[in-house]
Order: structure tokens, then sequence, then C-alpha cells
């Protein structure tokens, strides 16, 4: 493979605390190195910013929702198409892109890893067919767990060794990489019309309570020691004064302790913290809470977090939430998909549009924005647009640039017709931080690469690791004259390098790489009552066979990096 | 005014999709320049002087150009596509879309428009003297914003679906309408003079059909409610009135649930 040394950046690295030096990256056979050839090909990165590739640690961008999406929305690739341009070929969509698209873009950007937030285990194959059309970044998926039949029934006797064996043998069939938690028991509780909205209420049939789930899937994920924790959309998501629930879900990981191998400190992350920060009893007196959940995760360091991000575009909502959308539609009237996926969980899909000109909406995005800034450990809170249900991935420079310039958050500010609700539901007008480079580089690369177990991998420029690297276009010794150039300057990268390939060049690809499916194999004593118990369900129950269920094969997982667990002791 | 006269001299062989024939990809530009104007033949990129003659010269802007499209433009798309000022006349037929999505000027069809002509449209005119096709005035497939501003008048018959999801605006129909006129319609005035086939306003919440003729079936989630006197373009006539679709969600104003209304003359 070819040697290339980026030449006189100015270097953000949080892996090794390198915050903005003249420094070269050399690279080597796909990883970076201390040193290389003299002929090794020179990138001049003088007066740019050199970071890691970034990690996606929560976006929903391949499978059967996200396909949904792009069906019943022919209106969002209306004018959004991208012709064939040099290698890239056609895409389309804006708020739901097309598989091609959403590997460009993220690479463009500067993101070379990215996570697919919810794959429904029964349609892991088509999760997989959709991640390997996905050109350039690497990506894996988290099957969900807070609904499924077994663990629902394993955890209501408290059995942690057979959900844990259970997970071992979900996360190997449908090559997941994590334990995902929607809703838990609420989708379920769909199923028979109902919802679960606090930690206590009961699941029909099932009788266990979310608490009792999301306690169980931690210990069972700790007891396996997976890479990446388990990972939580908590219950009553969106409703003004959910933030107790959210608190209440926090709590429950409390007296846990990280056990694994990678280099995972947490217990939990809390996804779209955004959309689980509501105060006020309706949507009149609808105000912030980041405060109050920002000040609990800063004191409990074995929690992480992502931001949800709401980018006041017109997009299209989408989760295994089952119930919540159902709610979404009865708010906007606009069109709403359902389905239910047999003994594992359900998925709903609304289009929804965050207008300026709506009170909520800009509350909504106030609030996205106080999280990270109201956060005391970058290390520990990730940006995210949860895409694309709190907008589109592809606005993470305009993310980024309200997190960078006080300046661009007031002028936002100044733009929304209900300015003084905004300025009296939230503290947003009274935050006056300002996000650095180094901090991004943490909420962006190093943090979410520890959070997912990634250290070793990705997420840092550290000799060994993998040549993931990103040249931006922005000169940190320069002030900044507009707010307006962080943006551009986030949006199109001058280089990017995957695995040590070049695949972005003055903002255009110029390779598809060499992209990997990401999943986690884990080695669990054999447990014949879990044996037993998957072959009678598919008997009883699935509407396919057992032979059918596995995402296997080059065809599903052409190119994959398996990171191995052992949990036989 | 300045005039642009566009002569169809060599009817492709697929459909041409001619977005750029408006006021607004014209003004500023001579004859030479509008020639070089995009176009798509299928999808092969090609220029608008490869199928029209083009005479005389656009003017400083949109509100200041007047293009008038002559000869066979049956297969011809997106004539008038987001304009936003100034006026087209179509010499003859056109193909779909056009007058989609435009905002502001004036529209004269002098032969018939296919489909989706006054899509999702939000100001101006459109007048269609032969008949219009399906969708008139309606929204894209898949999106809910419909014909929201201006008026579309035609003096032939329309197509099914017309008004799909319309939320503003005014279309008058001098001749018969098709099936599934109004369909979720959430504001908006339909007007026709002559018979409307089945099923008018399923699923309308808010919204006014006005028919002089006969309607074949009416949808069973409208409900007599008396009748009215009313004075349309100047004719004052009784007409029976229905509020509906009862089976849709209906929104209040003033403490007053609002419905969408039908009136049909007696």
């Amino acid at each position: 493979m070819s040697e290339y040394i980026i030449k006189n950046g100015y270097v953000f690295d949080p892996v090794q605390g390198i915050k903005g030096d003249k420094k070269d990256i050399a690279i080597k056979d796909g990883k970076i190195v201390d040193k290389v050839g003299s002929g090794a090909k020179i990138i001049d990165a003088k007066d740019k910013t050199v970071m890691a590739g970034a990690v996606e640690i929560h976006a929903h961008i391949a499978g059967p929702k996200v396909n949904l999406g792009r069906i019943y929305r022919p209106e969002d690739k209306l004018f959004s198409c991208t012709p064939t341009h040099g290698m890239e070929r056609m895409g389309g969509g804006a708020s739901i892109p097309t598989t091609f698209k959403t590997g460009y873009e993220y690479a463009k950007m500067g993101y070379t890893t990215a996570m697919e937030a919810a794959m429904p285990p029964l349609f892991s194959r088509h999760v997989h067919e959709e991640i390997r059309d996905t050109p350039i970044i690497d990506e894996g998926a988290f099957p969900v767990f807070g609904n499924n039949w077994f663990v629902l029934e394993y955890l209501k006797n408290h059995e942690i060794e057979n959900t844990a064996a259970y997970i071992a043998w979900l996360l190997r069939v449908t090559k997941g990489y994590a334990v995902k938690v929607v809703n838990p028991g609420g989708t379920e509780a769909w199923g028979w019309g109902l919802n679960c909205l606090s930690i206590n209420d009961p699941v029909p049939y099932f009788d266990i309570t979310p608490a009792e789930i999301i306690k169980g899937l931690i210990e069972a994920n700790e007891y396996l020691g997976l890479p990446h924790s388990m990972h939580i959309h908590p219950n009553n998501l969106g409703n003004p004064g959910c933030y107790e629930t959210t608190l209440d879900t926090l709590k429950l990981a409390e007296g846990f302790k990280a056990k694994n191998k990678f280099g995972r400190e947490q217990v939990m992350h809390l996804t779209h913290t955004q959309f689980h920060s509501y105060g006020g009893t309706n949507w009149g007196d609808f105000e912030s809470k980041a405060k109050e959940v920002t000040d609990y995760v800063n004191k409990n360091k074995n929690i992480t977090i992502d931001t949800g991000n709401v980018t006041l575009d017109e997009t299209t909502t989408m989760t295994a939430d089952g119930p919540f959308e159902h709610h979404l539609t009865g708010l906007n009237h606009l069109k709403w998909a359902n389905v239910d996926v047999e003994l594992e969980t359900a998925a709903g899909v609304v289009p929804y549009i965050y207008s300026p000109n709506i009170s909520v909406c800009a509350i909504q995005w106030a609030i996205g924005l106080e999280i990270p800034l109201m956060m005391k450990d970058p290390m520990r809170c990730y940006i995210t647009t949860d895409h694309p249900n709190a907008g589109p991935f592809t606005r993470y420079p305009r993310v980024i640039k309200w997190l960078m310039s006080a300046k661009a958050r007031e002028t936002q500010i100044n733009a929304f017709k209900h300015k003084d609700k905004v300025l009296s539901q939230t503290s947003i007008g009274t935050i006056d931080k300002e996000l650095s480079l180094y901090e991004l580089a943490q909420m962006t690369r190093a943090g979410p690469a520890k959070s997912l177990g990634l250290t070793a991998v990705c997420g840092g420029l550290k000799p060994g690791m993998d040549a993931d690297v990103a040249v931006y276009n922005f000169n940190p010794d320069k002030p900044v004259a507009n707010p307006d150039d962080i943006e551009k300057a986030f949006s199109r990268c001058a280089s990017v390098f995957k695995s040590g390939v070049q695949v972005v060049s003055n903002g255009e690809i110029v390779s598809n790489g060499h992209k990997r499916t990401l999943w986690v194999d884990v080695k669990v004593k054999d447990n014949a009552q879990v044996a037993r118990d998957i072959s009678e369900k598919f008997i009883k129950y699935y509407s396919m066979t057992q032979a059918n269920y596995e995402a296997l094969g080059h065809h599903f997982v052409p190119n994959p990096y398996a990171l191995e667990v052992d949990a036989t002791n | 005014m300045e005039t642009v006269t566009i002569t169809m001299k060599k009817v492709s062989a697929l459909y041409l999709e001619a977005d750029t024939i408006s006021p607004d990809a014209f003004a500023g530009k001579n004859a030479a320049q509008i020639a070089e104007l995009p176009v798509f033949e299928g999808n092969v990129p090609a220029t608008l002087g490869k199928y029209f003659e083009i005479s005389g010269g656009a003017g400083a802007t949109a509100a200041d150009t007047k293009i008038i499209v002559k000869g066979d433009v049956k297969k011809v798309k997106y004539i008038g596509f987001k304009m936003t000022e100034g006026e087209v006349v179509i010499e003859g037929s056109a193909d779909l879309y056009v007058g989609a999505w435009m905002k502001g000027g004036k529209i004269l069809a002098k032969g018939d428009v296919a489909a989706f002509a006054g899509l999702a449209m939000k100001g101006g005119e459109i007048t269609i003297e032969g008949n219009a096709g399906n969708y008139l005035g309606a929204a894209y497939r898949g999106d809910w914003r419909g014909m929201s501003g201006g008026k579309i008048i035609v003096k032939g018959n329309a197509g099914s679906d017309l008004g799909m999801y319309i939320t503003g605006g005014q279309i008058v129909v001098n001749g018969n309408v098709d099936v599934h006129a109004m369909t979720h319609a959430e504001g908006g005035k339909l007007l026709v003079k002559g018979n409307v086939n089945s099923k008018a306003g399923g699923q309308m919440v808010k919204g006014e059909i006005i028919i002089f003729g006969s309607i074949d079936t009416m949808m069973p989630g409208f409900k007599p409610n008396g009748e009215v006197e009313l004075e349309v373009e100047g004719t004052k006539a009784r007409f029976l009135h229905f509020i509906g679709d009862m089976g849709e969600r209906h929104p209040k104003s003033k403490g007053q649930i609002v419905y969408g209304n039908l009136y049909k003359k007696i």
C-alpha cells in the first residue's frame, strides 16, 4: 500500500493530547506510523486542521425503516438528486439519502466510521445489504433488544446468563455490534395499543417493567464484556416533562462498573439526549431541562451521551419507538407508517418539519446545543442529530458552527419568530461558551470511539491505529471572520484517508476505499436451554425458519471486521 | 415587456424535460444565450436550441419577459416550471408539469395540458383553453403540500385527482371533472360549471367545492346541511350544502369546528 505524509497541519488529537501543534502525520500500510520513507506522497496541510476520521455513534442510515422512508417519501428526493459525477454514482434524498450518497456525504465531511443505531434482528439481512452498498465508511449496526420476547422472558426471572447467551447468539447471527434498547417494554406494549411512559409501567402479558429490562441488559452487557455499553433510547421520548423519566433511567446505572478489555468506562449510553430533556406539562409551558440532565451525567462517570441536535430542517422521523410515531402523526397529521416485527420490535416513520417559526422547535434547537455546552467532559458527550430524526447528518457542519460560535447562535436566536420564548424557556442566551477544536475532536472522534470500545482502532492519530484522517480547510490560528466559514470548512474536507486510502481530495470522492462491517463475535459457554428456546420460538412463532435468519457469507458481509470477546469464563 | 418566441423545429424522439422554458431562466438573455439553456431528452443533456428556433429576446427581468411557445410541444414537460413573474403563452398543447411549483406570473395554454399542471403552485395564474389532465393543482407524489395560492382556469374539462392536498388558491373548471377531486383538501376552492364524477372531497379537512352540474355519487362522509343561496361569479342560485368529510379530522376555529363545504346547485 502507498505511503503518505500529511505535512505541517495543525493537529488535534485527544488520544495523544495534541492540541493544535504543527505536526506531520505519517501513513503506511493502512496504519498511522511514526515515520515513512522519502518516497511517501506528500499532502500539504499548511494552514489546515488535521484530525482523526470522525466517528458517528448513532444514526439511522441502513435497513428497512430507512428504506421505508425512502419509498414513502418520493418528495424527499424531488429536488435533492445528485447526478453521476467523477467516480460518484448518482444519489438522491435530503433526509433519507440513498446508500451511495450516505457514504459520500459522510466521507466528504471527514467521517470514516458510522453506527446504524437500530437494526431489527429479523431484517438484519436487509440492513447488511444496505451497509454493503454504502461506500467508504466502516459501519456497524446495533440490534434492538429492549422489546425482544426472549429478553423479556429471561429478565422477568433475572436470568442474566441466559440473556447474555442469547445476546451473544443474536450478535453473531445478525452480525450486530451492540445492545440497543428503544423504549424498553413500551414498543412491545404498543402491540396491545399501549405504551410504557415510566420505568415502572408493567409490560402487558410479560409482566416486567422497563426498569427491570434496563438493569438486566446492563448486567448482561457487562457479564459479556462487550466493546460498547447498553445503548438506550429511554421511555417517554419527546413529551413535556420527560426529563424525569430520563433521570429515573440514568439512575438505574448506579452501582454498575464497566467490565471489558476495550477501554470503555461507561455502562450506559443515553442517546439523543435532547429528546429526553424536556420540562413543562404541555407544549405551552414546554421548557429545557438540559441543566438537570447534564448535571446528573456530569456527576456520574459511568454514563456517556449523545446530543440529537435539531437542525431546523424538514426531515423524516423514524424509530423503533412505535407508539411515539403514532403520537407524532397525531400532532402533525402527516403520513404515518407502522410496522410490527414479530417477536422483536416495531417501527414507525413520520415526516417532520422543524420550523424556526414554531416555538417548540426553536426550544428543541436550543436544548440540543445547551447539552454539549453544559457537559464538563467532552469525552462523554458526542454530537449527533439522531439522523434523520432531529435533522439530517449532512447538517453536522452547521451544528459545529453553532457550537463553535456564540455569534452564530445569537444570529439564529434573533431569526426565531418566538425569540423571547426561546430565551425564557431555555438558558441558551446566557451561554457564551464556544467549543474549541480540541473539544470538537473529543466529541466527534476520541470520545465516541472510546464509548464504542474502538480506542485501539479509530478516533485518534496514534501510531498503530487505523489511518483514518481528515484534513479541513480551517486555519485555527486565524480568527473566524464569519461563522459561516466554519460550516463551509467542515462541510467539505481538503483530504480524507480511510484505512490509509485517500478517499477524498479537494472535497471530491476519489476512492471507494475498502469498507468494512464492524461486528462483535462473543464466545460463551454452550447454553442448551437458550439453544432450545431459540429453536422452539422459530418453530412456534417466527414467520421464517432459523436457517433463513442468519446474515452470513460474502453476500451480506463481504468485508467483516470482528471484535472478539471471550466470555466463557 | 420583451417577447421571445420559441418555435419547435424538431420534435424529440423521447419526451423533453425543458424546465428552463420560464421567464426566470430567460431573463436578461438574448436569443443565442437562450438557445444554450440546458434541457434533457430522456437522460441525455441537450440545449433548447437543438429543438427550438428562438427569435426575439428576453427583458432584463422575468417580469419584463413574455415567452410565446409555438409548434408541436405535446412532448415537452415543465413549461413555466417554478416561474415567479412574466408571461408564457403556449399556442398548442403541452405535456406534464405546466406551471408546476410556479409562484407568480401568467401562463396561457391555448390547447390541452397533460397531468400535474399547476402542481404545488403558490401564486400566479394559469389559463387552459383546452382540457387539463389529472392532478391539476395537486401535490407532488407523496407530498402533502398541493396548490396553495393563485388561480387556475380550465375552459374545457379536467381529469381526476384535481386539487389533491390543495391548501389554498382557486380552480375553476368550465367543463366536467373526473373522480377524486379535492381529495385531502385543507383549504382552497374548486368551482365546477359542468358535472363532477364520483368521490369528490374524500378526506377533505377544509376548503370549498361548488358544483353547478351533477355529481355521480356523493362521498358517504358528506352530511347534508340544508340549502343556501350563493352568488357565484355573478350568478345567483340555490345550492344544497354538505359538510365533510366526516371521517376526517377537523380543526376548530373560534370555538367552531371547521369542515369542508360542498355546494351543489339545485
